[in-house]
């Protein structure tokens, strides 16, 4: 008894599970649903057909039975009446005949199947006396219901034209083998027994075994043949929703496989009805489907091709005009100071063409999907360094101190160039908003099990509210007046941003008027792991976080 | 055969393969003023019958060209020559890339680039056929290495090596013990000054190991040593690995 509340906690927890597990069958099987419902349906209307049914012959069987009881009664106890008036009225006394009466009546219904009790003298000044009572072997006196003895002693004095009944349950003592009880008529009648000229009430008791056991027999048939018929209607059920529902799981097989890509999956159409239908117009959709995904897929190919042609197209003029530039500005000594100038111009100018050429097209590589990682197992920390004494010049002219820490060895599972590139756009933007001279950015490294994260901070003019999701949009500059220093395309950080994605890493901006600027790149250790947080914060305390990739 | 690169006498000569006339000139303006003997050609498949004629010391190849891709044209050099070879390809791309340096180019570089840049990398192929005041013999694993001969025997009979791929060898050879990592093969080998793609180096370790291993899918000459670079591997004749030991 004394269960646990572990124990109790673990029933429940059983009775869960089931109960979850019923419920899931419940919503994902459609032929489950519908077979449960029709059954469900058809033995409530079956059951309440037999129901019905059992009524109607319960009712014909038991009125039929009262029927021939209380005749019969009426006739026994005539007969009975006819027999004590021609044994004439003084010949014995009144017990004798009481005695003969009820020996009479009692032996008749052994014979017929029914039991007697002779009760009397009734009504009169005797009638609340105690009165002598024979009965059948056996019986008990108080089968006979005491409503019906009632009403049969109120017509002691005017005796009984007919016969009152009732149902009654008769019983048996132990002098009488068999069963002890049985549903009965009670028929009551009376009869004047000449020798005292006293009204003796006599009851009659039928048992209704015969039309008890028809009907058990009749409701087990019922309840045969109702479950019989439930199991038919489920095996019907089961059968026609096969029909229905095989197809619609075929179809939804081959439209998973269609998601997964195998596009020329079809369905096999059979017949006309609404499930060939069905087919049909599933196929049609897929074909529908795979003439616009291929569409779609020539249009990338043909946007890929073209990137590459523009570039290959581009690039060998552009070589062209580079090294004659070159050539034009080794010697420019030789030249006039305009014609100088202008070669020192063509060349710079010629770096930022390049730059941005070099830009668009790895955006558009982008765009057409045609990007690809090349994984390596690499130490960010060295690759932070690389890049950020490939910088070092840049810093130098502008005065700022870069500054790289890290607690130890950061390595992943990354592209190292293009990790390289997305530090080398972070630190050139830093350096390129760090403010004045004396300024400082600072790049910090840290891992943890799952996730590594570069931060780059700068003291400069910070974002605007707001600001921070607008830094990676293309050619987006935080103030149109200012003029680029650093020879950057205005894509860097977008590109920065489309690397961070294609390592389904994140790359997330904060910054706050006055307070410069920190970026982070956060990448999952093993490439293609779901990242759920940082190892570093973005923002400084106390402030709040912008939008991420 | 090893071509004799050194044998040139003033002006190394430049076979520039490119369909661009404008930069093919501007190319030989440039080369011939970087005191190069340049000569173009600007058809793919012209460009083998060129190379014969000419026997150039260095070789630049552009990827796309009209008769025969520079990929095809590679093959055909690399197939009867180990003169250096360098693609000029107007893709960063890594299948270009790989392409052409499985074909057998030793370096690529990629369009637009600058004059000095293309000068720093011919430079840097015809660098390495400078003798080497260091020993004369090397050995690693079962292979000799004739430093000056520019020859690698194997119990006596050579095994041809391009002048990279020799190169490569005796970088690793020379300093048994140490590990190089793929940036430092690549200063040694290629001359790059800042670290550059180091496919180069993966590729043309593969194309060594296929020459001079037993079984290339398991190294024993050159081995790997994994996430740093490569090394030399052991010599059975420890006589000989102490006498190349000092390369001080």
């Amino acid at each position: 008894m004394a269960a646990t509340p572990e124990s109790a906690r673990e029933v429940r927890t059983g009775l869960w599970s089931r109960l979850a597990r019923v419920s899931h069958l419940w919503r994902r099987s459609l032929r489950t649903r519908v077979v449960v419902s029709i059954v469900a349906l058809s033995a409530l209307v079956v059951g309440t057909v037999g129901l019905l049914v059992m009524r109607q012959l319960t009712d014909g069987l038991t009125h039929a039975r009262v029927n021939s009881s209380v005749g019969e009664a009426i006739s026994e106890t005539a007969s009975a009446q006819r027999s004590l008036a021609s044994s004439g009225g003084s010949a014995f006394d009144p017990g004798t005949q009481l005695g003969q009466l009820a020996e009479n009546l009692v032996s008749r219904g052994d014979a017929r199947g029914y039991d007697v009790m002779v009760r009397g003298p009734i009504g009169g000044a005797g009638a609340t006396i105690s009165q002598g009572v024979r009965t059948t072997l056996g019986l008990v006196p108080q089968s006979v219901p005491a409503r019906l003895q009632k009403d049969v002693a109120a017509h002691a004095d005017a005796p009984l034209d007919g016969a009152l009944w009732t149902y009654a349950k008769v019983r048996y003592d132990k002098s009488r083998t068999g069963p002890r009880s049985s549903p009965a008529v009670a028929v009551g009648t009376t009869v004047v027994l000449p020798t005292d000229g006293e009204t003796y009430a006599v009851y009659y008791l039928f048992p209704m075994r015969d039309e008890l056991s028809t009907l058990h027999l009749l409701r087990r048939v019922l309840l045969t043949s109702g479950l019989l018929l439930l199991l038919l209607v489920a095996g019907v059920t089961l059968l026609v929703t096969r029909q229905v529902i095989t197809p619609v799981r075929l179809a939804r097989r081959v439209a998973e496989r269609i998601a997964a890509g195998r596009l020329e999956e079809r369905m096999h159409v059979r017949g006309e009805d609404d499930i060939g239908r069905l087919a049909t117009s599933f196929n049609q959709m897929a074909d529908e489907l795979q003439r616009q995904i291929r569409q779609l897929v020539d249009l990338s190919r043909v946007q890929r091709r073209f990137v590459s042609d523009v570039s290959h197209e581009l690039r060998t003029p552009l070589t062209t005009v580079r090294m004659a530039a070159e050539v034009l500005y080794d010697a420019r000594d030789d030249f006039d100071p305009v014609t100088a100038r202008a070669a020192e111009l063509l060349r710079g100018e010629l770096d930022r063409f390049e730059n941005l050429l070099t830009d668009l097209l790895e955006i558009s590589r982008f765009d057409a999907g045609a990007a690809a990682l090349e994984l390596s197992r690499t130490d960010l920390v060295d690759a932070v360094r690389h890049t950020v004494t490939a910088a070092q010049p840049l810093a130098d002219r502008r005065g700022i101190e870069v500054v790289v820490s890290a607690d130890g060895p950061v390595v992943a599972e990354v592209d190292p160039r293009r990790v390289e590139r997305i530090v080398r756009n972070l630190v050139t933007n830093a350096i390129d908003h760090a403010g004045g001279t004396d300024a400082r950015v600072d790049v910090r490294l840290a891992a943890d099990e799952e996730s590594v994260a570069v931060v780059v901070r700068d003291y400069g003019v910070g974002l605007q509210p707001g600001q921070q999701a607008m830094v990676f949009n293309r050619f987006w500059r935080a103030d149109p007046a200012r003029a680029r220093t650093s020879g950057g395309t205005g894509l860097g950080l977008a590109i920065a941003l489309e690397d961070a994605r294609l390592h389904g890493g994140w790359l997330q901006a904060w910054g706050a008027p006055g307070q410069g600027a920190s970026f982070r790149l956060t990448l999952p250790r093993r490439a293609g792991d779901p990242l759920k947080h940082s190892p570093l914060p973005l923002a400084p305390e106390g402030a709040d976080v912008g939008g991420r990739a | 055969m090893v071509t004799a690169l050194g044998a040139s006498t003033g002006h190394p000569r430049v076979l520039v393969v490119d369909d661009d006339p404008a930069l093919a000139e501007m190319l030989g303006l440039v080369l011939t003023n970087e005191g190069f003997e340049a000569s173009v050609v600007e058809r793919g498949d012209e460009a083998l019958a060129a190379f014969r004629e000419r026997r150039p010391d260095v070789v630049l190849l552009d990827v796309m060209l009209p008769g025969k891709n520079g990929i095809a044209v590679c093959h055909e050099i690399r197939a009867e020559s180990g003169t250096p070879i360098v693609m000029l390809t107007a893709r960063g791309d890594t299948i270009d890339v790989v392409a052409g340096l499985e074909a057998g180019a030793d370096d690529y570089i990629v369009k637009p680039f600058k004059p000095k840049e293309l000068v720093a990398r011919i430079r840097a192929r015809l660098r390495t056929t400078a003798p080497e005041p260091e020993a004369q013999e090397v050995r690693v694993g079962d292979l000799v290495i004739d430093v000056v001969g520019h020859q690698v025997t194997r119990d006596g009979a050579a095994i041809n090596l391009t002048p990279l791929e020799f190169d490569l060898l005796v970088c690793l050879a020379r300093r048994p013990k140490q590990v190089f990592s793929r940036e430092v093969l690549l200063e040694h080998v290629w001359g790059y000054r800042h670290a550059a793609d180091t496919r180069l180096v993966n590729v043309h370790v593969q194309r060594l190991r296929a020459k001079i291993e037993h079984d290339p899918e398991n190294p024993t000459i050159v081995v790997t040593v994994r996430g740093v670079g490569y090394k030399a591997g052991p010599t059975p004749d420890a006589e000989a690995g102490a006498s190349d030991g000092g390369d001080a």
